[in-house]
């Protein structure tokens, strides 16, 4: 049991770019030109670290791995879509991680009791469901990739492209409010600033739309879901059962 | 009257297959220029199966069975034709279809790797609506019958190849499917645990009329669970029928050796008109017709003085080796 233990203790840790990002931004001053000062700054990043460690998501490599395995065809003879496994495996995972990334806000607090506050009931609330909103999004997305695995076999080598924006766009290494002003308008059409920035924003009292971003989340489910059944329709039918 | 539960007409499935040139060179040229080939693995097939039937599915490695079982469980689509079972097209996946049937793979595992089997269960009896209630019931019903009590409480990964596959039957009983489908579900068992599942299937069967599809390399799980086989040849069946006729068939004569009293007898016995396998001193081995071995072993009783004899089936595995691995075999 020690080893699980240990790593997800490892997991969690390993979210920690957000704290690089606001070194990096705090040592260089970087925060003057977006009038977003020290502590405002450290607490967006802190929960940009928070919203990831519950957002995370990593379906597609395991349904890869899975799919080439031969794992999915008995799930594929269950009255229970496969990808509800994977749904109820990242909640279980991020249950766990919960007293790990409180450790980690913990330190941080330490190292910068400045940036201690309690967000109101209320903006609390709206961020959870944010954040689950935002996993749900991301979910969503990596399981339409993770069913072209009916087609190409590599849907990982897909996700990573996606990653590419995902890292840039979402807010994990800046706030997307640091972005000119006319790539920003483009950014907000996509599901990226959705991810992490907004949700993130919400919590630590930053400025957010917040009617605004949590529409635009909802949307954003609502398309992906139908393009989700339709490709899991299309796929099941190419379905070979390799490895089994 | 038994109703068919599983209607097979002109089924055929082909796949797709790549084929790479070794080598570097051969890499690049497959990076570029792709080749692959349509591979018809099964051509217009047809069949139907009774409910409660268990049928052994027989054939060389590739020649389709898996495939086969895969389209009628519903987990790969065929290419033409049409497929019935319990009025369901099985590929639609219905959630009544689902309900009905279970596969299972030998060495494939559905079980929950580092949590104890009896979670697993659990979490299968929650996919197909059972409450705790009706799911402890079976559990302890099925794990009786498997005889199988501790193990459900050890990690997956801690217990052995037996215990494993016990244990996956388990989860895959759990809602009572009244048509399995098996492949290989002997594989890699030793000879104690092949037959204590062979004699759970014939339990299984014999208490729910379960309907049993079972392919296996194993002559002997076909044996004593199959009365009726088909033999698939490339794709194609080649044999559709009673295993004992077909056994007849391929095999029409019985070797028998003689013991006689002495010698003098042994060629006696040599020059009465049978057909003589080999002879070693006042031992002699002759070939007799399943149709007349009575009437013949009379005769010799009668005529010669015989110490003892010995009637030798020839092994089944043999026989059926034949049909797998000659193309043109005339069955």
């Amino acid at each position: 049991m020690l080893e699980y233990r240990v790593e997800i203790a490892l997991w969690a840790i390993s979210g920690i770019i957000p704290f690089f990002m606001l070194n990096i931004w705090t040592n260089n001053n970087l925060n003057e030109s977006i009038n977003i000062s020290d502590v405002m700054l450290s607490r967006y990043f802190l929960c940009a670290f928070f919203v990831r460690q519950f957002s995370v998501v990593w379906v597609v490599f395991s349904f890869e791995e899975d799919s080439l395995m031969g794992k999915v065809s008995p799930y594929l003879i269950q009255p229970l879509n496969p990808f509800f496994r994977y749904f109820a495996q990242h909640l279980a995972e991020q249950l766990t991680r919960f007293p790990f990334a409180l450790i980690i806000a913990f330190f941080f607090f330490i190292f910068n009791p400045e940036s201690i506050w309690i967000p109101n009931f209320g903006i609390l609330l709206l961020s959870i469901v944010s954040t689950f909103l935002s996993f749900l999004i991301q979910f969503l997305i990596q399981s339409i990739v993770a069913c072209l695995c009916f087609w190409t076999e590599k849907a990982s080598s897909i996700e990573r492209l996606l990653f590419i924006p995902t890292l840039f766009l979402s807010g994990l290494l800046a706030p997307v409010v640091s972005f000119p002003d006319y790539v920003k308008s483009w950014i907000y059409l996509t599901p990226f600033p959705y991810l992490i920035d907004f949700p993130a924003n919400l919590l630590s009292g930053n400025e957010a739309n917040i009617s605004g971003g949590l529409s635009m989340q909802i949307l954003w489910i609502f398309l992906l879901f139908p393009l989700f059944k339709k490709i899991w329709s299309e796929g099941t039918k190419k379905y070979t059962a390799m490895g089994s | 009257m038994v109703q068919n539960i599983i209607d097979v007409r002109n089924l055929s499935k082909s796949f797709n297959i790549s084929s790479k040139e070794p080598g570097l060179k051969g890499t690049i040229k497959h990076f570029f220029r792709r080749q692959t080939k349509s591979l018809k693995i099964i051509k217009d097939i047809s069949f139907e199966i009774k409910e409660g039937e268990i049928v052994g599915f027989l054939g060389a490695n590739g020649a389709g069975k898996t495939t086969i079982l895969k389209m009628l469980c519903g987990l790969i689509y065929p290419s033409s034709g049409s497929i019935l079972v319990s009025g369901y097209l099985p590929f639609r996946r219905k959630e009544n279809f689902l309900k009905n049937i279970t596969l299972i793979m030998g060495q494939k595992q559905q079980l929950i790797w580092d949590l104890p089997p009896i979670e697993s269960f659990y979490l299968n009896a929650s996919i197909y609506d059972l409450d705790k209630f009706e799911a402890k019931k079976r559990i302890k019903k099925l794990s009786e019958m498997l005889e199988i009590d501790e193990e459900l409480f050890i990690p997956v990964r801690k217990l052995s190849l037996g215990q494993r596959m016990k244990s996956e039957l388990l989860a895959a009983l759990i809602h009572e499917p009244n048509i399995l489908f098996l492949d290989e579900p002997t594989l890699g068992l030793d000879i104690n645990a092949q037959r204590n599942l062979r004699k759970f299937l014939q339990k299984y069967n014999k208490e729910t009329n379960a309907t049993i599809c079972l392919t296996s390399h194993y002559m002997k799980d076909i044996t004593s669970l199959c009365k009726r086989v088909i033999c698939i040849q490339e794709g194609a069946i080649s044999y559709d029928g009673n295993l004992d006729l077909l056994l007849k068939k391929l095999s029409p004569v019985k070797e028998i050796l003689i013991v006689c009293r002495s010698e003098d007898d042994a060629i006696k016995l040599e020059n009465s008109g049978f057909t003589v396998k080999n002879k070693i001193k006042n031992e002699i081995t002759i070939k007799i017709e399943n149709s007349s071995i009575t009437s013949s072993l009379k005769t010799i009783l009668n005529n010669f003085d015989i110490e003892d004899l010995f009637i030798n089936e020839p092994p089944i595995d043999e026989i059926i080796g034949k049909v797998l691995i000659k193309k043109d075999y005339d069955i």
